[in-house]
């Protein structure tokens, strides 16, 4: 039980320190969504299974939908970074 | 001839000719010919550009550099204080499970534990005690989700005659843009809706017996509703829950949940006689007052959590 609680906190930390460093919002926001399903584990294996329903239902589900209907509305989501540079490029060169 | 000179400035104010303030500099509407033609985006992109390159030109000014490096080092060693402050409390909280730590040797928890399901006549404690002792915090709490929701639809709602002139390209709209007609979303959302639907009612009605209660099972009970606007489209979810629906269901639990903890209230208060039964711990009628509040919390919650997705997406319920 201990060593799948220490798999589960350093997982917790990694999450928490890619949701920062990720360039692409739409992968910081998934990144959070792991992060609330991770944590509403951990609530269930520190006896706490009301608060684990509504880490799972609120962090994993209601939360991150509205991040994503956000991201939409301000056109935050890139669909392929490369690729957009690509073209970018490609229209830069014709520009000149 | 002072008092005319008043009139005539009111007047002119009123119609946009004067300023009371500045009266002696007479505000004339601007005529088209001295309108310049507006900037392009364009324009304005490359002046700001331009301008920002000015300010912050960190190749040759070397007091900016300075700053520059500077800010960064304060930024790093203020983020590791922090986390060193905040590591360094956490090594004076109270391991899990200790004995002596005021949750576990307080006389509160302890009446809590002990003579819980005899007050309150719920076999899950937490239940007991966030609907009960403590009813009144949990009233605030929902009061918040009230506020929330207003707030929310006071930045985003749309105005009627907006999403009605719109409505006509909605279906248009949304086939484009929100692939309504999915069939795999479809067939998985006909299969987990109901599912879903019965897991939160469970969750809510069963508040008092095992772990859940309003909150959780309000929060499921939205999120069944969020995937059921997903797969099958507003129009089929206004059928059963639309906003003049919406606003009786959330006023009469906030209002039903007032009523019933201020009853519980005052009556305890004053040691009157209980008229709510508190029933046989166990079966789903019993935990007195706990039923009623936790389905009023659980209308309140998967409400907001509605609301808060449909005026995100569309600006109106």
């Amino acid at each position: 039980m201990d060593i799948f609680m220490i798999i589960l906190l350093v997982l917790l930390i990694v999450c928490a320190i890619s949701v920062t460093f990720s360039k692409n919002l739409l992968n910081s926001v998934i990144i959070f969504m792991s992060y609330s399903l991770i944590m509403s584990v951990i609530w269930m294996l520190l006896e706490s299974p009301d608060l684990a329903i509504t880490e799972a239902a609120v962090g994993a589900g209601v939360t991150s939908i509205l991040f994503f209907v956000t991201l939409k509305k301000i056109q935050g989501i890139i669909k392929n970074p490369e690729n957009e540079k690509k073209e970018e490029e490609v229209s830069d060169e014709k520009s000149e | 001839m002072k008092n005319q000179n008043e009139t005539n400035s009111f007047r002119g104010w009123y119609t946009g000719e004067h300023d009371l303030i500045l009266s002696n500099l007479s505000t004339q509407k601007v005529t088209e010919d001295h309108v310049k033609p507006e900037p392009s985006d364009k324009d304005i992109f490359d002046e700001s550009e331009k301008a920002l390159r000015g300010v912050y030109d960190t190749t040759s000014n070397r007091r900016l550099k300075s700053y520059n490096l500077l800010y960064q080092i304060s930024a790093v060693l203020f983020c590791i204080g922090l986390a060193f402050a905040l590591v360094y409390t956490v090594s004076y909280l109270p391991s899990v499970g200790d004995k002596d730590t005021p949750a576990n040797s307080s006389v509160v928890s302890e009446r809590y534990i002990e003579k819980g399901l005899e007050e309150t006549g719920a076999t899950n404690i937490v239940s007991g005690m966030i609907l009960t002792y403590r009813a009144f915090d949990t009233f605030g709490e929902t009061n918040v989700l009230f506020i929330s929701t207003i707030c929310v639809m006071i930045l985003l709602m749309l105005d009627e005659r907006i999403l009605h002139s719109r409505s006509g390209k909605e279906e248009e709209y949304e086939s484009k843009m929100e692939f309504i007609n999915d069939p795999i979303l479809q067939t998985v959302a006909k299969v987990l809706c109901p599912i879903i639907f019965l897991f939160g009612i469970y969750v809510v009605l069963n508040g008092q017996l095992s772990p859940g209660g309003g909150f959780s099972g309000g929060a499921i009970l939205g999120a069944g509703m969020i995937l059921y606007v997903n797969a099958f489209g507003i129009k089929k979810t206004q059928r059963f829950f639309n906003e003049s629906i919406y606003k009786v269901a959330k006023i009469t639990a906030l209002t039903l949940y007032g009523i019933i903890g201020s009853y519980f209230y005052i009556m305890g208060a004053n040691g009157l006689n209980n008229h709510i039964p508190l029933g046989t711990p166990g079966s789903i009628l019993s935990g007195g007052i706990i039923l009623p509040i936790d389905i009023a919390v659980g209308i309140e919650v998967a409400c907001t959590m509605y609301a808060f997705y449909a005026l995100f997406k569309r600006g109106g319920l």
